[in-house]
């Protein structure tokens, strides 16, 4: 089991590659940002769709048995499931029932954290994930690196690669269209094909039982459409109160997870059509033990729109599969802990707290906030290593003391000093000097400064020149 | 008014300079400051890497340091961003209560305390200015590209204020440097990838001095600048304000 800093320092080695998949997140953001601020009330939005959140949550119990009878009275098969087992036993019954060979899927990251796929396919029935980025990290037996880009990852020439081997397209080809084609053939028979159609909800909404889909490819739709059976799996936290609360979300969702003002599909679904059935399946999963942790439970408001991600320095230098985790980003390192502390123990210090993500959160989640109070948790519940505490506690004695701290920096400015650079540099000893130099040491502290020079001439006169060298001195070093 | 000058640490050690210049520029606007010298640390390094609970004593020490002055000013947002939101662990004694709501930040004590918009001097040279991440989003010193294309600060305010200074426009107006406390070793990898984008930007669009109002993200860049021999020279804002020469 590999830490994030592990699987992110292999990440970064290509340095091309970091670029290219900055830049590329980058780009999205940028998007994002041209098209909020044309919206005046875009904060305000923020504010509402929080605070109706905020609401669900605190009544989330009501709301859910109101959305059951609805769904029911609209003749939707409802089903609960206490965690990702029963979530995938749910669905290979209905699969079963029906006599189901083949199943299409719109992407999905509840199916991810239950880890369905193998499941069905252990149970012999064959899986197609629709959504075109979900179809390629399918093919490649990949997890998807981001929520809402799944393959954002490769570039199209490892599309071309992937598609070759399993699509049959010419060896090299790299034209994003002839890819796209290729994908769209081969696609169109899995969905004429398929028994079973499988979809995520983005909302759920209690006073109509009906449900909310929201995708660019329209391919939770053909899926819908073409099979008989339709099974909708969803968080607990997708629900909203009342159809008059959806606006808000769909105005946020996609300009905050792509920059475009609405998705292309944003699909209503009430009730099967004649001659079909329907069923949701409702998930847990750790849902309400996350509820029931006052400093992380407003993390159970996100709506999935991976802006956390696109804006994190650290997610666009790393990589989704760094963080080893169904959600990765920002939002993955405070929903993983809850699932598994001490696996994803390094996922709340992947982050320098530079609060990007919960500026950028269209529903105004405190991430770097909650990523603050895992670390406490973490260290609290001996998640830590030994030395890294035993270091903290060091540190501890050492800055609560005037006279130590005093001595400490005069000791380590000496050091600095005195020791070769060649050791105080050293990359194996010390991470700083891989790529930074330390300061360099001055003569003396300021607190030494301040003992001789604390009298009102010399303060308010000229700076002694206790700075490095100027920038013409520089220059002319050039 | 009497003013305690809160000095962080690695400042202390590393950039007396940033601190003689803080004094000097608080000074010279006429407030009344000194340098507790039983002073040592917020304990933001230990309470960021998960250790608040061993962090306690120094914040009690920095509690007791600065209970009697009116107004603690330090040249660093992020500490005074742990001070004020982190403290709310410890009892809220009116010390506590005092030190947490008059614990400021340089630029802001100058602007919004004193009302100075305007600094006297040359600095006739193209600066970048790195608004650190708990000054601008933690503190709220500065706009943030999430909300706003404009930017606003009254650091940049200040600045400007300079004759002849004219500041740089970044392709990434306020990105993270990656410097993030211990983050820098522990992510050695991606935070000195993220100091080399950052200043590949300021070199790409003309920087010659480098500043912040946050020496610790000065010091990782200052390190890759140094590390590429760059000719950008690094000052805390500080010491521009204060009339030093680069």
């Amino acid at each position: 089991m590999s830490s994030h800093p592990e699987l992110a320092e292999k990440f970064t080695r290509d340095v091309a590659r970091t670029t290219w998949h900055d830049e590329t997140l980058w780009f999205v953001r940028q998007k994002r940002d041209r098209i909020a601020y044309t919206i005046p009330e875009f904060q305000q939005l923020r504010d509402l769709a929080s605070q109706v959140k905020n609401h669900m949550l605190s009544r989330i119990d009501e709301y859910l048995i109101q959305f059951e009878e609805n769904a029911k009275k609209n003749g939707v098969h409802v089903h609960w499931a206490a965690d990702a087992e029963e979530h995938n036993r749910i669905v290979l019954s209905i699969l079963q029932k029906h006599g189901a060979k083949r199943m299409v899927k719109s992407k999905s990251m509840l199916t991810e954290e239950c880890h369905l796929n193998p499941f069905l396919q252990a149970n012999g029935i064959q899986v197609v994930d629709t959504d075109l980025g979900e179809r390629i990290v399918q093919l490649r037996n990949e997890p998807p690196s981001h929520i809402v880009l799944p393959a954002i990852h490769l570039k199209k020439e490892d599309v071309g690669e992937t598609f070759h081997q399993h699509l049959g397209t010419p060896k090299g080809e790299k034209d994003p269209q002839a890819l796209t084609e290729a994908a769209r053939q081969h696609l169109r028979e899995q969905f004429i094909a398929a028994d079973v159609a499988l979809t995520g909800v983005n909302f759920a909404i209690a006073e109509t039982g009906g449900f909310v889909v929201c995708t660019n490819e329209g391919n939770a739709d053909l899926g819908v459409n073409m099979a008989p059976v339709h099974i909708a799996c969803m968080g607990i936290e997708k629900l909203l109160p009342k159809l008059k609360h959806l606006g808000i979300f769909t105005r946020l969702l996609a300009r905050s997870a792509t920059g475009q003002p609405v998705t292309t599909y944003t699909s209503h679904f009430t009730r099967p059509a004649e001659g079909r059935e329907m069923h949701i399946v409702i998930v847990d999963n750790g849902r309400t033990q996350q509820l029931g942790r006052p400093d992380f439970r407003n993390s159970l408001k996100c709506i999935r729109c991976g802006a956390c991600m696109n804006t994190c320095p650290i997610y666009r230098r790393s990589g989704g599969h760094s963080y080893d985790a169904t959600v990765p980003g920002p939002i993955g390192a405070i929903l993983s802990p809850n699932i598994d502390l001490k696996k994803y123990s390094s996922l709340p210090f992947a982050s320098t707290l530079c609060g990007s993500c919960s500026d950028v959160c269209p529903v105004k989640i405190d991430i770097h906030n909650q990523l603050y109070k895992w670390r406490q948790v973490i260290s609290e519940e001996g998640a830590m290593s030994k030395s890294k505490k035993w270091s903290m506690k060091a540190m501890t004695t050492l800055l609560a003391s005037p006279t130590l701290f005093a001595l400490g920096g005069k000791f380590g400015r000496m050091m600095l000093k005195i020791l070769p650079h060649s050791l105080t540099h050293a990359k194996s000893i010390n991470p700083w000097a891989k790529t930074r130099e330390l300061p360099a040491p001055p003569a003396k502290s300021f607190r030494e400064w301040y003992a001789e020079n604390n009298n009102e001439e010399q303060v308010n006169g000229k700076t002694e020149s206790v700075t490095g060298p100027s920038i013409k001195q520089i220059a002319k070093h050039e | 008014m009497k003013v305690g000058l809160f000095v962080p640490c690695y400042v202390d050690q590393f950039y007396p300079q940033v601190a003689i210049a803080s004094l000097q520029l608080l000074r010279k606007l006429g407030v009344q400051v000194e340098f507790p010298t039983k002073q040592t640390c917020c304990g933001q390094p230990m309470a960021n890497s998960g250790c608040e609970q061993e962090a306690l004593p120094v914040y009690h020490h920095f509690v007791d340091t600065f209970e009697n002055y009116d107004y603690i000013v330090c040249p660093s947002g992020s500490c005074v961003y742990h001070v004020q939101k982190h403290y709310n662990v410890i009892e809220q004694t009116s010390s506590v209560q005092h030190v947490r709501a008059k614990t400021v930040e340089l630029v802001d004590f100058i602007s919004t305390v004193l009302g100075v918009d305007t600094l006297p001097g040359k600095f006739p040279y193209k600066v970048g200015l790195h608004q650190s991440c708990h000054g601008q989003r933690g503190l709220r010193l500065a706009t943030a590209s999430e909300f706003t294309p404009k930017q606003e600060s009254a650091t940049r305010q200040l600045l400007l204020s300079k004759e002849g200074l004219e500041l740089t426009e970044l392709d990434r107006k306020d990105e993270c440097c990656g410097f993030g406390g211990t983050f820098c070793v522990v992510e050695e990898a991606v935070s000195g990838r993220m100091g080399q984008d950052r200043i590949a930007d300021h070199q790409k669009n003309g920087t010659q001095v480098l500043t912040g109002g946050d020496m610790s993200c000065l010091m990782h860049l200052e390190g890759i600048v140094r590390r590429q021999q760059l000719a950008m020279r690094v000052m805390h804002v500080a010491e521009i304000l204060n009339g030093n020469e680069p």
